[in-house]
């Protein structure tokens, strides 16, 4: 791909804040071409923002080079690049009218008031506020008030328009409406399009590629068939749409095991290979008891109006399911899955990761064992309170009975030993793969769910073992039942 | 007895008529009599008569028009830094601005009147320096304060957009910084400006000869001429309310006013 094609690119890009050392942005790649809707999507404090302002000139990259036309950039400060942007909550200037919010940039550029005049009743017309030059910007509605802020910077021809979430303040209504208007507008007018959002379906609609962002780290850079259709990483899939995600084992050529069965499915991993599974909501199908890959006991039916939303849960595990047939609480069962809508992805780390519950007295229970820690010591800001409620840091009740623990451990910190009652759980050692130093082992549980352990010992295949796992090195988050 | 949410109000309300009202009362009354109890104008038309009264007031609009300036410009700087930056320090170098407020008074003055005999030997040399830089001293964080509660709150995202539209730091500052930050030079010049016509007692311990309307106001009530420094407090009265009149109104066409008071 020729450079000239590309309007801009950002190439290795680093950003750390001196104050606190954070590394907001980490090795960010990215080539955007002429006149293209590229979104930046990710969940709040991914560095969706920081890279944003790094292209408006606001934060200057610690590392990397960012490239306009071919030419770099980083050292030219904000008010010498030929880019605008549309600010989080619009930024209209408060002592001055419409008119001269809108003509701002053009008389920083010395532009003759005749044509200013000219300029600003086209782009008023843009966004279909005609006749508004006069008003002052505290009597616009929130609508208006963004319309304004993209004429802003759109009356300024800028090469690229750089939006940061322009429609969070938005109600739903007017959010989706401005969905359309913008993406009209970028096709109209041609201009490349940044733009930042967390909302995953204002992504979909909108863009014509995705950076899906975690942690300061590319996911996926794709289009929104293939971020949807084909997530790169779990984060992705759990990201984008309502996802179904196991970790898993692959047991033979095109089978892989998690939630408890066996799948047939259509991605070649060698046998032994640690997986996750992601199975969209809709892909499941809900068959006789016994006639699917796997069972399971229903445990929720919510009516969502096009279909219900069906929470079966088989062994530990739950797997939600949209279907437009009902089912009721207690049924019995049977659950099967297209081949091609498994989706297979080799696991990125071995992390482990279970769920635990709280009980009545706030202690965290798992396997019938209560952990020796407490929720106000593993849940970040939350306090307890006199009458024994505790809230987490946003001050909301953690309700025992909507929430619970996502549990996470490393493979090297669980120990297997013989003694069956000394551990949290047992399981039988269904795989083991020499890697050098170690052997990693997979344990199968008698709850259906797959560990990974790292032993510089060797067990032999079907040993049974319990499985010990020090609470200081688990890690911990709330999550909705 | 029902109590309402008003009846909080009541121990203001009292203080606010014994103190506030009943004086000014009395003062009204004092300003438009004479030492036989007789309504007269004597008082108002013996200061518009009276070229040491008039040149009293004039200069003492000039001492205080400087000293505000000189507190604008010394302040300016200082609050425009600690508002705008992020530095996890300002709280302590406002408050190192604030705290000669906690130091006794007078203690102050003394100190400030041994530096300046220090410096210049004869403090009657410079009586118009000195003025001005006792009551800049004693009112420099009465102007920081309201700049630096104005231009914190200021949405940073406004200079960025400046910037991003194509104005150059100089110009930013100017076209929006500025003039957003209005209110809170208005807070900050009402506040020195008009005790600064007043406060003859900075003056008085610095030994300092410059007349103003305070030691105007001081001199005649130690001749127990009531009457006359009841019309002097009373003009001076109308004076600040004519000026608040006019600053505010320029303040509510701004719809961020949120300047300290």
């Amino acid at each position: 791909m020729s450079t000239t094609e590309n309007i801009i690119e950002l190439r290795h890009i680093t950003k750390i804040f001196d104050d606190d050392g954070f590394t907001a942005v980490d090795d960010f790649n990215l080539e955007v071409k002429r006149g293209e809707f590229v979104t930046f999507l990710g969940p709040s404090g991914c560095g969706k923002t920081t890279t944003l302002r790094m292209i408006a000139g606001f934060d200057v990259p610690t590392s990397g080079e960012i490239l306009l036309n071919g030419e770099s950039i980083v050292g030219l400060p904000p008010y010498k690049r030929p880019i605008n942007t549309v600010f989080q909550r619009y930024a209209l200037f408060p002592h001055m009218n419409i008119y001269n919010n809108i003509a701002f940039g053009l008389r920083q550029k010395k532009t003759p008031e005749e044509e200013i005049r000219r300029k600003v009743r086209k782009v008023l017309a843009l966004v279909d506020l005609e006749g508004f030059e006069e008003r002052s910007v505290s009597t616009l509605s929130g609508g208006q008030q963004q319309r304004i802020a993209i004429a802003r910077a759109l009356v300024n021809e800028p090469e690229i328009l750089l939006l940061d979430e322009p429609l969070g303040a938005l109600d739903l209504k007017m959010r989706k409406e401005m969905q359309i208007e913008l993406k009209a507008m970028h096709d109209k007018l041609g201009i490349t399009f940044i733009y930042v959002t967390h909302d995953q379906e204002e992504a979909l609609t909108m863009s014509d590629k995705i950076v899906v962002m975690n942690e300061g780290k590319t996911q996926q850079i794709g289009t929104p068939e293939d971020i949807y259709n084909e997530p790169a990483t779990a984060f992705v899939a759990d990201f984008i749409g309502e996802s179904n995600i196991f970790s898993g084992i692959m047991t033979g050529k095109l089978k892989a095991r998690f939630c408890g069965g066996e799948f047939a499915c259509v991605d070649d991993y060698p046998e032994g290979t640690h997986i996750t599974a992601v199975v969209r909501p809709e892909d499941v199908e809900i068959v006789p008891a016994g006639t699917g890959t796997i069972d399971g006991v229903v445990d929720t039916v919510i009516f969502k109006g096009m279909h219900y939303e069906i929470a079966v849960l088989s062994g530990k595990n739950e797997m939600v399911i949209q279907t437009v047939h009902s089912a009721k609480p207690g049924d019995r069962v049977g659950m099967r899955v297209d081949p091609e809508n498994i989706h297979i992805m080799k696991a990125e780390d071995h992390t482990n990761t279970f769920y635990a519950d709280i009980n009545s007295a706030h202690r965290i229970e798992y396997n019938g064992h209560t952990l020796d820690t407490s929720l106000t010591r593993i849940i970040k800001g939350s306090r307890r309170l006199e009458n024994g409620n505790i809230l987490d840091a946003n001050g909301e009740v953690i309700d025992p009975a909507r929430m619970r623990i996502l549990v996470s451990i490393q493979p090297e910190d669980i120990e297997m030993t013989d003694d069956q009652d000394a551990g949290l759980i047992q399981g039988t050692i269904s795989n083991l793969i020499y890697l050098g130093d170690h052997y990693s082992y997979i344990i199968h549980t008698e709850l259906e769910q797959d560990f990974v352990v790292y032993d510089e010992d060797l067990w032999n295949m079907d040993d049974r073992v319990s499985l010990l796992m020090p609470v200081e090195k688990m890690s911990f988050a709330l999550r909705k039942k | 007895m029902h109590f309402s949410r008003k009846n909080l109000g009541i121990p203001y309300a009292v203080f606010l008529t014994v103190f506030v009202i009943a004086p000014l009362l009395v003062l009204l009354f004092y300003a438009f009599t004479n030492g036989q109890g007789q309504f007269t104008m004597q008082n108002l038309t013996g200061f518009f008569t009276d070229p040491n009264a008039l040149g009293t007031l004039f200069y003492s609009l000039l001492i205080a028009a400087v000293t505000t300036l000189v507190c604008l410009l010394l302040a300016y700087p200082v609050a425009y830094i600690l508002g705008t930056s992020r530095l996890k320090s300002r709280s302590v170098i406002i408050m190192l601005f604030v705290m000669p407020m906690w130091i006794n008074f007078s203690l102050r003055i003394t100190a400030l009147k041994e530096v300046l005999t220090l410096i210049e030997g004869n403090l009657a040399r410079y009586p118009f320096t000195n003025a001005v830089i006792g009551i800049t001293y004693d009112f420099l964080p009465f102007m920081i304060l309201p700049i630096y509660t104005t231009l914190e709150k200021l949405d940073g995202a406004l200079r960025e957009a400046a910037m991003d539209l194509g104005a150059d730091p100089v110009r930013t500052f100017l076209q929006v910084t500025l003039p957003l930050s209005v209110p809170g030079i208005i807070s900050g010049v009402s506040m020195v400006f008009l005790p600064a016509m007043t406060n003859y007692v900075v003056l008085d311990m610095l030994y300092n000869s410059t007349y103003i309307m305070g030691s105007l106001i001081g001199s005649y009530f130690s001749a127990y001429n009531w009457h006359g420094g009841s019309m002097i407090a009373l003009i001076l009265l109308v004076i600040i309310c004519l000026f608040t009149l006019l600053t505010s109104e320029d303040g509510e066409e701004n719809p961020r006013g949120g300047a300290l008071l």
